[in-house]
């Protein structure tokens, strides 16, 4: 068990060597893997971004309810009443029309300009959350309350929402086909490295089967070389992308000065890194593998 | 421990290589190899590894017909055969101590037994001072001395040398023949082929002759 183990880490080992054997061809693979793989990945950090900003805008409708101006508030209270007991309706605010109008004074600093108002214009409203999200219901709950007396205007604001989520939806299909394809990238960039690998080594691998070696000894340092190559190559893709979100959050912390809001890149949790590095290396290994029970079984000693 | 029936080899292109060959070697024996040159020594010893297989007739190894083996089972057959090349086919990206933990390492051993193995096979062939050199710096007599040791360090029940005295004076030849006879006298079966007369008269053992890929007299 022990002694297997010193093996392993002995393969592991001459391994490295080999790596640093041609520097300069390994490091360039190794970037190749990296900027390869940093495309997808920076694909869905960008997604996750938009993800967070999403969340705090509620991507869940509503539908704004304007009263009549010449409701009376009894008739206001029993509309509350109505709605609250509605089936279709998860839960009601309500923002009176002296509410509305200080928030609007606060929130825009229009204070001079609505100060000078003599009559409130705003109406009384209710924010409603319905309890199904999807769009064929929303329009036949809006349908119905326009129905209602008193309600002036009925508005379901959940467009910028939708359009959001249909961009997620999108850009989420973009990093899945483009992982899929530099996935396949990279396994075909290990492929040709350990194909050339055992051209060069040729010598090496019929003496070893002279000498008595089973596939899975030859097999062992290439298989170690394309993990190590894979596992180098999503360290490599980490970094770039973790430098850049790290260069972007800076100029974004500019901008979302001048904004007076807070966006910001998201980064790569624990879990999300250990993902790459782990899929990364595996693609390594699979490239190598492949390219092993392609060309090795040609190396037979005469 | 080694027996022919009857074998014939043909390799591809016509080229009778081996024809009607049946004889048979018992555990323990030392027996020579001789014949000119291309009259299939060295196919016969390649027969014997399976590096290439009988086109008829069988070759018996262990109890194993080399014209059937599996592909899987040929690697732990050579595990029991130490080879000794005509070309000697060392590696020259490691050193000396490497190409003697080779069959080591490929048989899986514990690295610190391995080495004491290896130091220990290349100390029986004189070359213990050379374990960090590369092979390609050591002299031809030195290379076939360092290829005797990896043959050896695995402790096979077989050891088949090709022409292993072939290019060296007289005075190397004897020093590699009684490195032979210590590994005979402990039980090894062996088999050399050879075409020098010298060491036959200097060392006599049973001989097979082969002209042409026949065998001749009665030396079965
Ligand atoms: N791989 C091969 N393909 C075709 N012919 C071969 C091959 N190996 C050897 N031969 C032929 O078989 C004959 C015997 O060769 P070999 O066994 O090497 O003889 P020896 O070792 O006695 O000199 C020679 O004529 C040689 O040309
Ligand atoms: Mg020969």
């Amino acid at each position: 068990m022990i002694s297997n183990l010193i093996a392993h880490l002995r393969t592991l080992l001459a391994t490295l060597q080999r790596l640093l054997h041609t520097p300069a061809a390994s490091f360039l693979n190794i970037t190749i893997i990296g900027i390869a793989l940093s495309l997808p990945v920076g694909g869905y950090v960008l997604l996750k971004s938009l993800q967070q900003l999403g969340g705090g805008l509620s991507s869940t409708p509503q539908i704004s309810l304007y009263l009549a101006a010449d409701t009376s508030a009894s008739e206001v209270a029993r509309i509350g009443e109505k709605l609250k007991q509605h089936a279709a309706i998860e839960h009601i605010d309500f923002i009176s029309r002296s509410d509305a109008l200080q928030h609007l004074q606060q929130a825009s600093g229009l204070a001079d300009v609505t100060g000078g108002l003599n009559r409130n214009p705003l109406p009384d409203a209710y924010i409603v959350q319905p309890k199904l999200n999807d769009a064929m219901a929303l329009e036949s709950l809006r349908d119905e309350l326009n129905n209602w007396p008193h309600l002036e205007q009925v508005q379901l604001d959940s467009a910028w929402a939708h359009r959001l989520q249909a961009l997620i939806r999108f850009g989420r299909w973009t990093v899945v086909i483009l992982a899929a394809l530099l996935s396949f990238a990279l396994v075909a960039i290990t492929f040709n490295t350990i194909r050339l690998q055992i051209l060069t080594r040729r010598e090496e691998i019929e003496v070893t089967k002279l000498i008595g070696a089973n596939d899975s000894f030859i097999r062992r340092p290439f298989l170690y070389f394309g993990f190590i190559q894979g596992l180098f190559g999503g360290i490599a893709a980490w970094m770039i992308v973790s430098a850049s979100t790290l260069l972007l959050n800076l100029a974004l912390d500019d901008l979302a000065l001048l904004y007076s809001s807070h966006i910001s890149l998201a980064s790569l949790s624990l879990a999300d890194s250990f993902t790459l590095l782990g899929f990364s290396a595996y693609l390594g290994w699979l490239g190598a593998w492949f390219s092993v029970s392609q060309h090795l079984w040609q190396i037979e000693p005469r | 421990m080694i027996q022919f029936n009857q074998v014939y080899k043909r390799y591809p292109g016509g080229h009778e290589a081996l024809r009607d060959l049946s004889f048979e070697i018992t555990e323990g024996e030392m027996v020579y190899l001789t014949g000119h040159s291309g009259a299939g020594k060295s196919t016969l010893l390649k027969l014997i590894a399976a590096i290439e297989r009988p086109t008829s007739g069988s070759v018996l190894v262990k109890g194993q017909n080399i014209r059937s083996i599996k592909r899987e089972a040929i690697p732990a057959l050579r595990r029991n055969i130490g080879l000794i090349f005509q070309d000697h086919k060392l590696l020259f990206d490691r050193s000396a101590f490497d190409n003697v933990m080779l069959p080591l390492q490929i048989g899986g051993f514990d690295h610190r037994e391995s080495a004491k193995r290896a130091r220990a096979a290349l100390d029986k062939v004189g070359l213990l001072a050379r374990e960090k050199a590369n092979p390609i710096s050591l002299s031809g007599g030195e290379q076939q001395r360092l290829c005797i040791a990896r043959a050896i360090v695995n402790r096979p029940a077989i050891l088949l040398a090709d022409e292993p005295t072939g290019n060296l004076d007289s005075d190397y030849a004897n020093e590699i023949m009684h490195i032979f006879k210590s590994f005979h006298q402990v039980g090894v079966t062996l088999i050399l082929s050879t075409h020098d007369e010298r060491v036959m008269q200097q060392f006599p053992s049973r001989a097979l002759h082969l002209q042409q890929g026949e065998l001749q007299g009665a030396a079965r």
